[in-house]
């Protein structure tokens, strides 16, 4: 609805054919995306209990907040072609990138709470999560994805695997130099690098129209001659698009591609964020593009399901997510000596 | 054996040696390839392995050290030039802010097994921005392991044990120490073995005994030291000159036992005085062999200004052979 017409009922069953989209596909698609949209109101939740009045450090969350609401249909469309030996490095605000690639929920809920038995044993925390197993990684540097997934997809290169390397970024890190360094680079040396920009339009609290000189960054990516692909990012089904055909093309040795996917944080930049930058009213434009809601009500016009068992897919994601959370509770925190532990290998 | 004349000679057959045992490793940073990155460090690795393992890249150290970063998480050994190290500038957020700290934020998942090699210090008239040593910066920052070497024996053994490491580390090699024609050379040739040996980072090493003060130097200085300390014995002063080859990890053991023997101690250092080597060396000391010093520790560096570029005025500021000595005279004398 922000770059397409919403398609009618016959161009949908094309569209979805020629993706090859499986029931159980889409219907894991909008497990997934309920699943973070679950996980990032139960973390809020449970960041601010202790938090009146509001202070970052008090609580069982501490330290600033990034959380995603609105932004679930560019981490499940893009990582839904992915396997589990391809990498992603993710931002600051990297939970829907992790939960998308498949990390460990509990491990994840467990790391935010600073516990033992999370991702990193309690010293990464919310904006440094890693997990190898599904090598997923992030950073709370803006605009350090780029240069590390290239860095990974080099590696692919070198030893002749053909998996691939994904770096999400905010439209504000693709001001940052390393946009442009890593775009030359990767093209020159045909990487199996797909650049997603996720541009949920401020940059903290920056609209994208005082800190972004062209109207959209793919125009950029194309400077570098880099396929570059604008998408609907509130359209799960618009992004799964441009993520499949990228990804394909990097694994066959064609290079890099740039997906540009416009969305919307419907929470602030971080929790506290009080929002002077922009409209209530745009916020309730936003929220009625719901990226979970716009598949959910295609699955029903697809007959591929019912009201009735989206209820019962949203029950079983908010179950999960009350699990994990439960987890991270219980669990211990860390001993103190473990501070002094694990700077060298 | 064979005599080699320079640190760039024997880095540069390290690398050949472990790229031909490895072959996850490769070069990459600016002009590694026909310049062997300018200042000989890996020089002839090029015409050995080709391009697919030896990589010029953009003028980019950002994005050169990012890559680096993602690279080691999938099992690569990169070999980072930084061609001056005064352009880490250019590329720190992603050494210190992730390079440094991957391991340590991720749990022990993520290990970064990255050698950065690069080219330190001034006194041939490059100034202010490509004449710093820089080290205790990285020193400072958890997460590196600091090399420095000063001879070309050592520097071979420290950068085999890098290219086993599964850290980061940066070995600082001093330009007046390459031996490359077009720089002086300060150095002295010496027996290097052909084959393949390691050096263990953080054993220092006595390069002269003594027995009146103890004088603590690194790369360059090394040699200064050295020298001065010739200047001493003439003067019937016999000065043990103790090289630490890393500051991280550091002998503090051999820097400790040293001073408590003598009871004297000078620290020589080319980076910035304050907040820096000089300051760290002398507070570790002092913590563990107050009672056994005869003087206050004294120090030498850079005062807290950049390197000018006018001679006179460099050689003002960078430790000379005649500083060296005369600050050791003031110490046992004065």
């Amino acid at each position: 609805m922000i770059l397409k017409p919403e398609p009618t009922l016959k161009d949908l069953v094309y569209i979805i054919d020629s993706l090859k989209l499986s029931k159980e596909k889409l219907i894991d698609m909008y497990y997934k995306m309920s699943l973070i949209r679950e996980f990032e109101e139960g973390i809020a939740s449970k960041y601010y209990e202790g938090k009146n009045p509001f202070n970052m450090a008090a609580g069982s969350i501490r330290g600033e907040m990034h959380l995603s609401s609105g932004q679930e249909a560019v981490a499940v469309g893009v990582c839904s072609p992915l396997s589990k030996g391809d990498v992603v490095v993710s931002t600051h605000r990297p939970h829907h990138h992790a939960i998308a690639k498949g990390v460990n929920l509990k491990s994840l809920a467990a790391e935010i709470f600073g516990k033992e038995t999370g991702l990193c044993k309690g010293k990464g925390g919310h904006m440094h999560l890693f997990d190898s197993s599904v090598r997923f990684s992030c950073s709370g540097i803006v605009g350090a994805s780029f240069p590390q997934a290239a860095g990974a997809a080099f590696a692919f290169k070198y030893k002749g695997l053909n998996n691939v390397a994904v770096a999400f970024a905010g439209e504000g890190a693709a001001n940052h130099g390393t946009f442009y360094e890593t775009l030359n680079v990767s093209s020159l040396w045909e990487l199996p690098l797909v650049v997603v920009i996720e541009d949920n339009m401020y940059a903290d609290s920056t609209p994208k129209s005082f800190s972004v000189s062209t109207t959209h960054h793919y125009q950029r990516g194309l400077g570098f001659n880099v396929p570059s692909i604008l998408v609907d990012g509130m359209d799960v089904l618009d992004v799964y698009w441009a993520s499949n055909k990228a990804i394909e093309r990097a694994r066959k040795g064609d290079g890099p591609m740039l997906i540009e996917a416009l969305t919307y944080r419907f929470r602030g930049h971080f929790e506290g964020d009080g929002q002077e930058y922009r409209t209530r009213e745009e916020v309730e434009l936003w929220r009625s593009l719901d990226p979970i809601n716009r598949l959910g009500k295609r699955l029903i016009a697809l007959g591929l399901t019912s009201q009735e068992e989206l209820r019962e897919i949203g029950e079983k994601a908010r179950e999960e997510v009350r699990e994990a959370i439960e987890y991270a509770e219980r669990s211990p925190l860390p001993d103190p000596s473990e501070a002094l532990r694990g700077v060298f290998k | 054996m064979r005599k080699v004349k320079g640190i760039s000679f024997a880095i540069s057959e390290a690398i050949s040696q472990e790229m031909e045992r490895n072959e996850n490793i490769v070069v990459l940073g600016e002009d590694v390839t026909y310049w062997g990155a300018v200042f000989g460090f890996t020089m002839g690795l090029f015409n050995k392995f080709g391009r697919k393992r030896v990589i010029d890249t953009p003028i980019t150290e950002q994005t050169f050290m990012g890559m680096a970063v993602g690279m080691a998480s999938l099992g690569l050994h990169p070999v980072v030039s930084l061609m001056f190290v005064d352009f880490l500038g250019a590329g720190f957020d992603q050494m210190f802010n992730h390079m440094a700290k991957n391991h340590y934020m991720s749990g022990g998942q993520f290990t970064e097994p990255v050698t950065i090699i690069t080219a330190i210090g001034g006194g041939y008239g490059d100034a202010a921005q490509h004449s710093q040593v820089l080290y205790s910066l990285f020193a400072h920052l958890p997460g590196f392991k600091v090399v420095v070497p000063s001879t070309a024996y050592d520097a071979k053994g420290l950068t085999i044990a890098s290219l086993r490491d599964q850290n980061p580390v940066v070995i600082f090699g001093h330009k007046l120490l390459t031996g490359l024609p077009f720089l002086p050379y300060e150095g002295r040739e010496e027996e290097v073995p052909e084959e393949p040996y390691t050096i263990d980072i953080g054993k220092g090493v006595i390069r002269r005994e003594g027995k009146d003060l103890t004088i603590i130097a690194l790369g360059l200085m090394v040699h200064r030291t050295l020298r001065a300390a010739e200047m001493l014995e003439r003067e019937g002063i016999s000065a043990e000159v103790v090289d630490p080859r890393a500051l991280i990890p550091l002998d503090e053991d051999l820097l400790v036992n040293s001073s408590r023997k003598t009871g004297r101690v000078l620290i020589v250092d080319e980076d910035y005085m304050s907040y820096g080597v000089t300051g760290e060396i002398a507070f570790r000391i002092q913590s563990k062999a107050l009672g056994e010093l005869k003087k206050p520790i004294s120090r030498l560096a850079v005062p807290d200004v950049p390197i000018p570029f006018s001679e006179p005025l460099e050689k003002a500021v960078i430790p000379s052979v005649e500083a060296i000595y005369k600050e050791g005279m003031k110490l046992v004398r004065g």
